[in-house]
């Protein structure tokens, strides 16, 4: 059931991709990116990861798309005019380069991570039982403290260029 | 287990990502198929996480706040181009060019 469930939603993420690629319309691309990002969010819950799946809505899916959306209808270039995709050359490098990586990529679905490391079975169960919020803000921190605080300066020094950039005078 | 399907998915959402960037022009749109990569490692660091420990969850949080620094700086240096030079079709911008 869970594993059709994670299917369905692994298709409509896979499509959403898809069709965010393929869309001579920038607005429609970002709209098909929000559909894959809303569907990653639900694969998220599947996965016993729902505070990502949470930050997932809120922060890709809100905050970043609707960053997109304003740049796009701010440069007006919803109106539809000359495609901006590639011609049949371009298609074909992306394709077999992407096909290329496909392949690749496709020993994934075997992979098995060693015994050693392996969380002892149960361990999960309990985690979940305590609350995955807790159990995500436990090592956030504690171990990883340091890195948290410097994605606050990351935060800080983005916004300063962000403003520096779009700013016609200081 | 969802791990091995979880795996499939995210390698193919990042081959899309990656068709995306090779076959547009379109800087805006460059730029969702890079968040569409994250996603999908993101999806990776979330299913391995299942069975090795909840710091691969800490880590698409890292993600996500770089990817969020990444969104706002890189469409402030798109607005900017497209101030100087009235486009966002990457054909079109060679500033750099020799």
């Amino acid at each position: 059931m869970t594993l059709s469930f994670f299917w369905t939603f692994g298709v409509i993420a896979m499509a959403g991709g898809l069709l965010c690629i393929t869309r001579k319309n920038p607005i429609g691309s970002a709209l098909w990116l929000v559909v894959t990002l809303f569907a990653l969010a639900a694969m998220y819950v599947l996965l016993d990861a729902q505070f990502i799946a949470a930050l997932q809505v809120l922060v890709y899916a809100g905050a970043i798309m609707v960053l997109f959306l304003f740049v796009i209808m701010l440069l007006n270039l919803g109106h539809p005019g000359p495609t901006d995709i590639k011609g049949p050359v371009g298609i074909g490098i992306a394709a077999l380069l992407a096909g290329t990586l496909l392949l690749q990529l496709r020993v994934l679905g075997q992979a098995t991570p060693p015994a050693a490391i392996q969380l002892p079975d149960g361990a999960m169960a309990t985690l979940q039982q305590q609350g995955m919020v807790a159990a995500v803000a436990g090592p956030l921190f504690d171990v990883y403290l340091i890195p948290f605080e410097i994605t606050s300066l990351l935060l800080l020094a983005a916004i300063v260029g962000a403003v520096v950039l779009a700013k016609r005078k200081l | 287990m969802l791990l091995g399907p979880a795996l499939v998915i995210s390698a193919v959402l990042f081959t899309l990502g990656v068709a995306g960037v090779l076959l547009r022009r379109n800087a805006i749109v460059i730029f969702m198929c890079v968040e569409l990569m994250l996603n999908a490692v993101n999806l990776t660091f979330v299913a391995l996480a299942q069975r090795l420990g909840v710091g691969g969850q800490v880590f698409v949080f890292f993600v996500m706040a770089v990817a969020a620094a990444e969104a706002a700086v890189g469409l402030a240096i798109i607005l900017a181009v497209y101030r100087h030079k009235q486009t966002v079709n990457l054909q079109n911008i060679n500033i750099l060019k020799g």
